[in-house]
Parts: C-alpha cells; structure tokens; sequence
C-alpha cells in the first residue's frame, strides 16, 4: 500500500494514502478535537461534512486553516494542531455555536454526555462575546412523539443524524433546513415525527452529539407505578441489555450482567422480574413454525405462498416496510415482536395465574431500543385501550434508575430470574445482535423439519457485521438460502430484488440498527467507537454457549405453556396472543374528486 | 398512524407531473422544477412537494429543505393584490425602508405573508428599472412612484374600495 510521511506537531508519523490528518494524529495520540465528524468503523456508518471546523489545523505553506477531519495527509506535510492560531480559531467557532445554544446544561437530558459541553469543558470557556449579539436565537417548539424528544434549539447542525436517516436508513424523515441562524435538521414541512417516514429506528438520537434529539423518559411513571400498593408491576428485559448496561456503571464494555441486572429490578421493588428471551424462544416456536408451513406448502408445488419470509421482530423494520413497501406487507411473518409477546402472555396467562386483573397490571419492557417505546402505542397492541406493554424503557433509563434509587450495581449479588416467564435457551439470547434471530430459527426448523438432532448448534455462516450477508443451510438435504441485512439502507436493497423478482432466499432477517439490537437507540452511548460494539457482539454469542439449553423448542416453560395454555404453535390461541398485522401508511398524492 | 392521501385538483396534478417530466424526473434538477411549479402556482404549498418528491423519488423532506432555504421560493400563495416594495439602491437612498414599514404597518403584515383574507401580501423587490420615480412600489403591475408613507393608506384603500364595489 502506498504510504505517505509527514510531521505533526513536530513528530514524524507515516499513514496508508488517503488517511486525514484527524486520523494521523490519533495515531501518534494527538487528540483533535471533533463536532461534526462522526463515523462507527466497520459498520459502514461516516459523517463528514467537514462544516464546523472545530478540527482545524494549521498545514505550513497554506494560507487557510485546514479541518482536520476531511483533509488529506501529503508527503512532506507540517502541520501543527495547537498554535496560538489553532486554538484562538477553534475558541471562535466554539464560541460562535454557543452564541446560538441555550445554556441550560443543568436541566439538559445530555448533561454529563454532551460532546458540545465536554468541548466547552476543554476550551475552558467562561464568557461569550458574541451572545447577545444583533441575531436572535432560534425560537423551535420542543416537539414528543412516541419515542423521540426533539429540541430543535439546541441542534448544531452537525447533520449526523440526517446521513444516519438518510444514508444508512434510507429512510428520508430528516434535511437541513431554512438557513443561518434558524437552520436545524428537521422534517418535512417542519412537522411533526408522526407525519413524516419516521420509523422512530432512534439510530439519529444515538448520535446526536448533543441534546437536540433525546429519548421520550419514563423513569418517573416508573417510580409511581412501582410505588403503587394497587398494581402489580412486571418487568422484561430484552438481550441486548445484559450486554450493555454495565458500561453505564464502568464495566468494561462486553461484560455480560444478567446476574446483577436481576438483582438491580429486585431491588427496584418491581413484583416479577422477567425475561425477554422467554418470549424471544416463544418467538421462534411461531415464527419458526410459519417458516416451515410456507416452506413445506412451496416445496409441495404452491407457488402463490408468500416467500421470501421476512422476520418481524424489530418495530423500526415493521414501521419502514409500512411506510415504503406496503405493497409488500404479506412477506413478513406474522408473529409479534419479543417485547409483544411478552406483554400479550403476562396480561392474559400470567394474569390470570396470579388472579390479577388486567388493568391492575402494570407491564413494563427495558429495551436497547427507542421503536419499541413507539410499538407499545400502537393500537392493534392494546385491549380495550390498555397496552401489552404499558411502557418501555431504554438501558440508559435503567440505569438512570438505578442510579437514583442508590444501588451500587457493581456491587450487587448475581440473582435469577422469576419463573415462569424467566427461563430461556442460548437461543433466545442472540436475538441481540444481527444474525441472531434467523439463526435460533434455524436450530429448531432443522430439529423439527428433520426430526433428527443438529450435528452442530453454531451456525458461523450466519454470524458477522457486513451489511447484508447471505448463506446456504443444508437442512438434511433441503437447501435453504438465507438472507441477513441490518441497518435499513441495507434492508431495502434486498427488498428491491425481491420486488424484481431477483431475490433467490427462502427467509430473510432484518433489524433497523447497525449491528443489531447490540447498537440499539436506548443503549449506552458509543460515541463512534465500534470497538463497543463488537465487544457487546462477542459478548452474546459467549452468553449463547454458556447457557445449559441452546435451542428454543427445548425451553421447559416454553413446551409447558404450550401444553397448559396455548395449544399448537400458530394454533388458535396463538394467532389470537401472538400474531398480529400489518397497515400501509405510504403518504400518496391523489386526484381530489370531491372538489371540481 | 395509517395512511395519508394528500388530495390535489386534477389539473394541478397533472401539470406539476408534467414539469417533472420534462425535467426527465431527475433528482439534480429540483431548483428547476420548483421554479417552473411556481411560475405555474404561484407559490409551493406542501401537496405540490409531496408529489415533486413522488415524482423525483427524493424525500419530501429534502425538497422542504430546498424550498426552506431559498428566499425566491415560498409557501404562502400571493394575495389577489401582491405588494412589492422596491429596496434597489436608488429606492433604499430615497426612503424605500419606511415605505415598507408604512405597508407593514397598515396591513398588519410581515414581509412574505399574506393577508387572512387573501387579499393582499408583500414582498420585496430589487432595482425595478423605474429609479426616476424612487421610492416606487407595485401592485400587480401597476407601478407607484415618488411615494411618500403617508401614501401608503391611500393606495391599500384604493384596492379595498375596488373590492367592495366588485362583491
Ligand atoms: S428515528 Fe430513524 S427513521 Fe426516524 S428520524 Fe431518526 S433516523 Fe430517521
Ligand atoms: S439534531 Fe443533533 S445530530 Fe442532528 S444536526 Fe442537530 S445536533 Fe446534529
Ligand atoms: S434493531 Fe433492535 S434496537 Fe434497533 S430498532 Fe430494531 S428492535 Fe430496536
Ligand atoms: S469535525 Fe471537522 S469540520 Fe467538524
Ligand atoms: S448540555 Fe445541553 S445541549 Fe449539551
């Protein structure tokens, strides 16, 4: 590879062609500081506008100052990083952004995380010539919908959350708009999320480097309910979790907590601590079985069966085939998320096992995800008004509870989880991360296909973070092509060959995030550093082979519930709890025929 | 929320779909369509967006951000009286900023809105090739020369009474 020298802030340092001089520094440990620059390596995830110009450096021989992050390393190339005139240039534009920012720290949801006030920490800036200049400051409504907080005074027009919706998503909701000082990124007609493409993914709050875009909060109606002696509250906790939440208390990135995380709802005073991957099994034993009956009904000749299968797990993917393929919409299995699952057996069959009624049941999810807090109002989820799942909360609102109900979570006994919605298989638990989720499937369609036991549970063909991946199962013979894509950019490339009749896979599996659930909305914040994020990959496939079951169709609770309560996988009663449907929300433009 | 049918008149569908084309639906040329929809309309209301954005198969958020950002381009249809206030060099040196003042003044209105009842709306202008008669201002096409604040309230009530005799 061609490799270039160059000297900055008088060391020597050489880099493959191509690298900017951001890069280079990092290497010899010089820390540039960054705003809009943002990318999560591997994952296909870059924003570079090179706008704010917080990265400037000063290169010998040119007259301007260079953003750092966008420019190209040259032989020979001097550059310094923290002359007089680097550091009086970056204090300006520093100071420029924040003569157009409110400086409510103190009651900002990113206080603590905000890169804007880390770089106002750094710079040590303590009065602001420009504010209260001849300009006023932007005047946005504060806009809430199901999942999302947007406060638009606060955007600094970083524009990372419009590549995330709108290079990685392909989803469109999100564009800079009007300009100077009222320039935000915002939607269509300024509206709000409801009306616009949104699948409420979050993957825009996840890197918004500062509060502009925030999750909706509901750790005080959870203190409530908790605190009210006439409910009973229950509680799931979904994969991606377990993987997470300890960086939140400095764990090292990929320790697996389940044990503490158990012990921390416990000592919260939730009444049952669930688990999510119970429902994850129950996910696989009726999506499993609508696989295998759409297979076996094609194989047999019926060409009209809706093939390929698309997973349907993750509300974001839900929301975005709503939204661009309704036409679409009788590929993806009919079976509801986890989270939904969950919620439909504990306010029904745990409900009723425990005599309480449905209204005094309070059910709650912690989810690595800010969809799910959307999925929960939709009304197909809800009986009688009252949701499945009354509220879903993110890792990092777990955290902020247990923070302030004075657990000291490293510190905590590992505990189990409650029975019977708590047991599980190495299965359940890689519904975290991409792959995951088609591969539990796999484990028991090959069981239950061929009556015959697996001769090896991991299935590496379907592990990994490219964007879209593919592999050939060989089940006993039968040859199951299998589709895997993540981030929906990538989804949406499968979508379009199946709709040109290109697409050669018998199931596909789709999750909105980058990664998966693993890289969740709700999750600890990565700051662009995907070393995190593979850290909680690995970390779910070790939690997978620790577990004594590896495949859903073994989980005991699940087999019992299905002998005591539910019947046949995809039977009567599970259609009735467990499947659900589907709506085209595409906006078109017609013809008015009502006015001449 | 379920699915949202934006409904539009027949010809004006029919048009813009037209401009599109002939800009062979091609995302690169959005500033040209949305110049041609709005010599056409008059303005952009957000049914004409949506349906460039069909059309161009682009977001409609993008096409908001285009027309956002463009002072040329507007969401607010013209009044039935659009008032346009010369700000050229000559006009601004002889008075054009109260003359524009006086019109905000006595319509109640902001530059680039129009008026609750369609009436009247106001814009700007630059250099109207009628210096000698600075500070000028136009309705429709009339002009309006040498003009002094205090003329302002003459020539809205000039449009109002030819309102009321036409209703
Ligand atoms: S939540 Fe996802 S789809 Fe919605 S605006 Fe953000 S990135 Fe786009
Ligand atoms: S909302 Fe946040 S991520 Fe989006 S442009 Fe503004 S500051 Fe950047
Ligand atoms: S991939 Fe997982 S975390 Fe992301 S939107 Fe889908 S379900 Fe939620
Ligand atoms: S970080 Fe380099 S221009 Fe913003
Ligand atoms: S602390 Fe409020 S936006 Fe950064």
């Amino acid at each position: 590879m061609d490799t270039v020298k160059l000297t900055i802030d008088n060391r020597e340092v050489e880099v493959p062609k191509g690298t900017t001089i951001l890069k280079a520094a990092q290497k010899l440990g010089i820390d540039i500081p960054t705003l809009c620059h943002f990318e999560l390596e591997g994952l296909g995830v870059h924003n570079r506008p090179g706008g704010c110009r917080i990265c400037v450096v000063e290169v010998e021989k040119r007259r301007n100052l260079a953003p750092a992050c966008v420019t190209e390393c040259m032989e020979g190339m001097v550059v310094k990083t923290n002359s007089i005139r680097v550091i009086n240039a970056r204090k300006t534009v520093l100071e420029l952004i924040l003569s157009d920012h409110p400086s409510d720290c103190l009651q900002c949801a990113k206080s603590g995380r905000c890169e804007l006030q880390d770089l106002a920490i750094r710079f040590g800036v303590r009065e602001n010539p420009y504010i209260g200049g001849n300009h006023e400051m932007s005047s946005y409504q504060v806009e809430v919908s199901p999942s999302i907080i947007r406060d638009m005074n606060k955007c600094v027009m970083c524009r990372r959350c419009e590549t995330m919706c709108n290079e990685m998503q392909t989803v469109g909701a999100l564009s800079a708009i009007e300009r100077g000082f009222p320039a935000v990124v915002s939607t269509a007609f300024n509206q709000h999320l409801d009306h616009s493409p949104c699948t409420f993914c979050g993957q825009c709050v996840a890197v918004c480097p500062v509060g502009a875009l925030t999750e909706v909060d509901h750790t005080s109606k959870i203190i409530r309910a908790i605190a009210d002696p006439t409910k009973k509250t229950v509680v799931q906790v979904a994969p991606a979790v377990r993987v997470a939440l300890g960086e939140e208390f400095g764990m090292e990135p990929g320790t697996i907590v389940t044990g503490k995380l158990t012990a921390a709802l416990k000592a919260l005073g939730f009444d049952y601590v669930f688990d999510t991957d119970w429902s994850a099994d129950l996910t696989i034993m009726e999506e499993g079985t609508e696989l295998i009956g759409r297979l076996t009904k094609f194989l047999a000749g019926d060409k009209s069966v809706p093939l390929p299968i698309l997973t349907s797990c993750c509300p974001a993917w839900v929301n975005f085939f709503e939204h661009q393929f309704p036409e679409m919409r009788d590929l993806p299995s009919t079976a509801k998320s986890p989270q939904q699952m969950f919620g439909a057996i504990a306010k029904s069959y745990f409900a009723e096992k425990i005599g309480c009624k449905r209204e005094d049941m309070i059910s709650v999810s912690v989810m690595p995800c800010l969809a799910k807090k959307y999925e929960c109002s939709r009304d197909e989820l809800k009986v009688n008004g009252n949701p499945d799942v009354d509220y879903s909360i993110s890792t990092r609102e777990l955290a902020r509870l247990i923070k302030l109900a004075n657990i000291d979570f490293t510190a905590l006994p590992e505990e189990k989880f409650d029975s019977p919605l708590g047991e599980s298989t190495g299965a359940a638990v890689i519904f975290g991360t991409t792959g995951g989720v088609i591969e539990a499937a796999v484990r028991t369609a090959y069981e239950v296909i061929t009556k015959k036991p697996l001769p090896k549970i991991d299935f590496e063909e379907l592990r990994g973070l490219e964007g879209v991946r593919s592999a050939t199962v060989d089940v006993d013979g039968l040859k199951l092509n299998i589709g895997i894509a993540h981030g929906l950019g990538n989804a949406r490339k499968l979508l379009e060959d199946i709709k040109a009749g290109r697409s050669q896979f018998h199931a596909i599996e789709i999750m909105a995030c980058p990664g998966g659930c693993i890289d969740g909305a709700g999750q600890p914040q990565h700051h662009g550093n995907s070393d995190i994020i593979k850290a909680r990959w690995e970390a779910i496939y070790r939690a997978d082979r620790e577990m004594p079951i590896r495949k859903s169709h073994e989980n005991p609770s699940i087999q019992a519930i299905y002998k005591e309560y539910l019947g046949e996988p995809c039977g009567h009663k599970s259609h009735e709890l467990l499947h659900t449907h589907y709506f085209d929300r595409q906006t078109t433009v017609e013809v008015d025929v009502d006015k001449k | 929320m379920d699915k949202i049918i934006i409904k539009m008149k027949k010809e004006v569908r029919e048009k813009i779909i037209e401009i599109c084309n002939r800009f062979n639906n091609n995302p690169g040329e959005l500033i040209n369509v949305l110049h041609a929809t709005q010599d056409f309309l008059g303005y952009l209301p957000a049914e004409a967006q949506e349906l460039i954005a069909e059309c161009l198969h682009i977001p409609t958020a993008k096409v908001y951000g285009v027309v956002s950002f463009y002072a040329f381009f507007t969401m607010t249809p013209k009044g039935k009286y659009p008032i346009s206030v010369c700000l050229g060099t000559a006009c601004y040196v002889r008075g054009a900023e109260k003359i524009l003042d006086a019109f905000k003044k006595e319509l109640n209105l902001e530059v680039g809105q129009t008026t609750p009842d369609g009436l009247f709306s106001l814009t700007c202008l630059r250099c109207v090739g009628a210096c000698g008669l600075a500070p000028v201002a136009m309705v429709g096409d009339k002009v309006y020369g040498r003009l002094a604040p205090a003329d302002v309230k003459n020539i809205v009530k000039e449009y109002k009474d030819l309102e009321a005799a036409n209703a």
